[in-house]
């Protein structure tokens, strides 16, 4: 590999510079909108590396971490002053200072020695790739293959972190609608782009779960660009988030992991063992996952987003099956 | 390297972790109504496959193995019990266990309601929990571990704010970024790690590893992250608030279980993945912040005017016991005798400390507080949980015939016969501390002349017999043959 | 030695670590910690990154197992920041302020959870 150009040197400056701007800006929001622009960046560092699967996943959930920031900022400005107050004094600070760059400098060390030649499983993954898998994307064979417990295990984290989110709210809001009533925007470039964009945002998650078997691409990719467009319907004011108590909501957060789990203990009767997929139906298991995965992810980051319920369940609870048992209770 | 197994007893270690995940989605789907009965009947069950791993495993006296989805490590992943695995196991099935049992009152569904919210995410999350001790009790890639990690944490924190009150939220948030901090600096290590090795698995990397910066920067870095977890002093700030915040079962599961999660992955990195990268100044350094917790901890207990808070700064103390055994285990021809004492101590505190817990649970939902003060002459009204509170109390000092007298007794003889005679007066005096908070309780509760107080609420009797329950095993693990506690190092190579 | 384009990304990672890191520490805001948390989780992805780029063998441009390592943490990553945002914004609708300074315990009545 060449060594590194302008391009290169440029995208490290910038960088640097919006994490600092992250750091130092006086407002909150300045700051959040310094990460989003830090996580851009940084997108295009993942392509100049080579790894492109991290890319768009980083892409997709870095903007969201910055959409999560910034709303949260501007909801909280009245809090920041007396924060303040509470910062470190500068002696502490010193110290905290030096610690740090010891850290850095000694991760820098390493990284300028590396292991000669670098261990790598890639030979590995690549020998067992195709004809065990049954896919040709090598990420998606570790993901759903190779270390399929790490990806059925962080399925389940989303999910709780959900039931984490929700359980911030009030009592009496259980049940109900997370994030603010929708009022339809009058500004009609953001309509306009929430009903065209959504469709087509479909098209290309459906096509980067596809793509995912052979080429980049996967169910935590497309799921976030799917949550992604939720948000932006969401913000033109043209749909309303469903009632936690939901019955389909409650479905469509748990087929992920319920899917997953369903296929790994199924391989113990089927093939080798849990999470083995039986010879020479790998492809069309791992296809199935996958699609179930996609929609959880999606469901599960939108939801992450909306956040607690913040209005009451309305009577009649809609959906709930609880709200009509508890009336024949009180009979 | 054992021969690896395959179904049935494969499905027990996937079981392990895979049953309590199995009951969040039905949780979630039936609906809060079924929380109470689901998360007792996965309970149970969970008992049953820690109890048939651990027979399996000793019946064996070798490790007990499992490839996932037939892909050898070091591409693939493997799940591993040994004898330190089988007793975390057991023990966290018996806590988890006494915390749901007791739990029914808090957060029991009475038949015919609509969905609530705090039973619907107690139980999710004493599940997730559960699930996420035992994948770090039985993972061996650090990845997984570090996955199982997450997930601990993200059952935990949101269990200490339940209430919703703000000092608890606060406590939560406090939690959550420490917990944050923990989990960036262990990925930093791992990642470290896999640049020079090439692997994750922990008996690959045994032998592979070769001291050098790149390796010690990682344990270091590690070993920060996770005594972040552990709260071990100075690190233990935000344990106090999360403790005194959470439900009676919750504090349990946190105290009792939780930072020992972290503390088995310590040892897992030290000794089984990183033999030899911890150096033996590293190993006193470690052993010297224990030795701190368990002085200021006990100190700190003293002067607390809260029951929780003095339960949670006892917490603070005890985990200091835990990182005696690092020195002592290297320096001694008795290395083994200290790992035992130090497991022992993990297992005896979780179940002394979690009968504690729920002890002060009873007494708070009794008499409507938990001022230390007001609480005179209480054993006259409560006597079966004031006695148990006491029980527990001998594990805590560590008075014969406890499981954590047995424990202290391993470290002090490991002390003595590798003269760091230093330990031995730290052990001595937290003994003396502990026994001077527990008898600032212990007088007040069984005072003569005050007129007990009256209670704000029956006395729950289902409580009462699991705090004593818990305090009595707590004593019985001290009963065990000394020859039998060697179960603690099956398929460890010590 | 000669600057290889990896390495100096390996740098840039190293630097943002130790960046995030002290914005954790210091910043005396909730927020401004959780985002400086995801500041130091952009670092060490990219550290992790770069040994998946010198991994590269066979025909892939990198190795594609600590590739799916950083898919699986940002992910996580996302869950805690998620759950943190929502904490802090229950923490100021309560008291219409948000810090991390222990309240003095006020003397509790009645355990935690609502039943």
């Amino acid at each position: 590999m060449s060594g590194p150009g302008p391009i290169e040197f440029g995208l490290v400056v910038l960088i640097m510079a919006a994490a600092i701007r992250a750091h130092v800006a006086q407002a909150t929001f300045a700051a959040a909108l310094g990460f989003i622009a830090y996580g851009l960046l940084l997108g295009l560092v993942w392509v100049r590396l080579g790894t492109v699967d991290v890319a768009l996943t980083a892409a997709t959930v870095g903007a969201m971490t910055g959409v999560l920031l910034l709303s949260a900022a501007t909801r909280m400005r009245a809090g920041e002053r007396a924060a303040i107050l509470e910062r470190p004094g500068p002696a502490l600070r010193g110290l905290i200072a030096v610690l740090c760059i010891a850290v850095s400098a000694a991760i820098a060390l390493v990284v300028l020695m590396p292991a000669d030649p670098a261990p790598t499983l890639a030979p590995a993954a690549a020998a067992n790739n195709l004809h065990a898998t049954g896919v040709g994307n090598p990420v998606t064979a570790v993901l759903m293959a190779y270390r399929a417990i790490d990806t059925l295990l962080v399925n389940v984290v989303l999910l709780i972190a959900v039931v984490a989110v929700w359980s911030m709210a009030p009592d009496s809001l259980w049940g109900g609608r997370p994030g603010p009533t929708p009022v339809r925007q009058d500004n009609e470039a953001l309509t306009f782009l929430a009903r065209l964009l959504p469709p087509i945002a479909v098209g290309v998650g459906i096509y980067l779960l596809w793509n995912d078997i052979n080429e980049p691409g996967g169910a935590f990719q497309g799921g976030a660009i799917l949550a992604a467009m939720w948000i932006l319907a969401r913000m033109a004011g043209l749909v309303d988030a469903p009632a936690i108590g939901r019955l389909s909501l409650r479905l469509a957060l748990v087929s992920g992991p319920v899917v997953f789990l369903t296929a790994g203990f199924a391989g113990f009767a089927l093939a080798e063992g849990f999470l083995a997929y039986p010879s020479g139906w790998e492809r069309p298991v791992i296809i199935v996952i996958n699609s179930a995965m996609t929609l959880t992810v999606a469901v599960t980051l939108a939801m992450l987003l909306e956040g607690p319920p913040t209005r009451p369940p309305s009577p009649p609870l809609a959906g709930m099956p609880t709200a009509q048992d508890a009336k024949r209770g009180e009979r | 390297m054992s021969p690896v197994m395959a179904a049935p007893e494969g499905l027990l270690l996937v079981l392990a972790i895979f049953g309590p995940v199995l009951g969040i989605p039905l949780l979630l789907v039936l609906g809060g109504r079924q929380a109470e009965r689901i998360g007792l009947v996965l309970l149970a069950l969970g008992l049953g496959v820690a109890i048939a791993i651990a027979t399996t495993v000793i019946r064996r006296g070798d490790a007990l193995e499992y490839v996932l989805g037939g892909w050898a490590p070091p591409l693939g992943v493997l799940l591993r019990a040994d004898g330190l695995s089988i007793v975390m196991l057991a023990t966290t099935a018996v806590v988890i266990g006494a915390a749901g049992l007791y739990a029914r009152s808090d957060f029991g569904v009475p038949r015919g309601m609509p969905e609530t919210r705090a039973p619907l995410v107690f139980w999710t999350l004493l599940l997730t929990v559960w699930a996420g001790l035992n994948a770090v009790f039985l993972a061996s890639d650090l990845f997984t571990l570090f996955v199982a990690l997450e997930l601990l944490t993200l059952g935990a924190v949101p269990l200490v704010s339940l209430s919703g009150r703000a000092e608890a939220l606060t406590a939560a948030l406090r939690y959550l970024l420490f917990s944050l901090l923990g989990s960036a600096l262990f990925l930093l290590g791992v990642a470290l790690l896999y640049g020079s090795y090439g692997t994750l698995d922990i008996a690959l990397l045994a032998e592979r590893v070769r001291v050098e910066p790149a390796t010690q920067l990682a344990a270091a870095l590690m070993t920060v992250g996770l005594l972040t977890k552990t709260a071990l002093f100075p690190l233990h700030i935000w344990l106090p608030a999360a403790h005194a915040g959470a439900p009676a079962a919750a504090s349990a599961l946190i105290s009792g279980l939780v930072v020992k999660g972290s503390f088995v992955l310590i040892i897992r990195v030290w000794v089984d993945a990183l033999p030899g990268v911890a150096t033996p100044m590293a190993a006193q350094l470690l052993a010297a912040l224990g030795a701190a917790a368990i002085l200021v901890g006990s100190a700190l207990a003293l002067r607390q005017a809260r029951l929780k808070m003095l339960i949670a700064y006892s917490t603070v103390a005890q985990v200091g016991y835990l990182f005696l055994a690092f020195p002592l285990a290297s320096a001694t021809q008795l290395g083994t005798a200290a790992w035992t004492g130090g497991i022992l101590q993990a297992v005896s505190h979780a179940l002394a400390k979690a009968s504690m817990c729920l002890a002060a649970g009873l007494i708070t939902k009794a008499i409507g507080h938990d001022r230390i003060l007001d609480m005179g002459s209480i054993g006259r009204v409560m006597p079966t949980t004031v006695f148990a509170f006491g029980l527990a109390g001998f594990t805590l000092m560590g008075l014969p015939p406890s499981g954590g007298f047995v424990a202290k007794w391993l470290l002090l003889r490991a002390a003595i016969e590798g003269a760091q005679w230093w330990w031995v007066l730290v052990i001595v005096s937290g003994g003396l501390l502990t026994g001077g908070y527990l008898f600032r309780v212990l007088s007040r509760a069984l005072a003569q002349s005050d007129e007990p107080p009256g209670l704000r609420s029956p006395l729950d009797r289902r409580g009462e017999r699991l705090v004593l329950g818990l305090a009595l095993l707590s004593i019985g693990v001290g009963l065990v043959p000394l020859a039998s506690l060697s179960i603690v190092h099956i398929g460890r190579g010590l | 030695m000669t600057l290889t384009i990896t390495s100096l990304y390996g740098l840039l990672g190293a630097a943002l670590v130790g960046l995030g890191l002290y914005g954790l520490l210091v910043q005396p805001h909730p927020l401004r910690k959780i985002l400086a948390f995801n500041v130091m989780g952009g670092g060490l992805f990219l550290v992790f990154d770069v040994v998946a780029r010198r991994g590269a063998a066979a025909w892939f441009p990198a190795d594609p197992v600590p590739q799916a390592f950083v898919i699986t943490a940002i992910m996580m990553a996302l869950a805690g920041t998620a759950l943190a945002v929502a904490i802090m914004l229950r923490l100021f609708a309560e008291t219409g302020r948000v810090t991390l300074r222990p309240e003095p315990p006020a003397s509790s009545d009645g355990q935690g959870g609502d039943s």
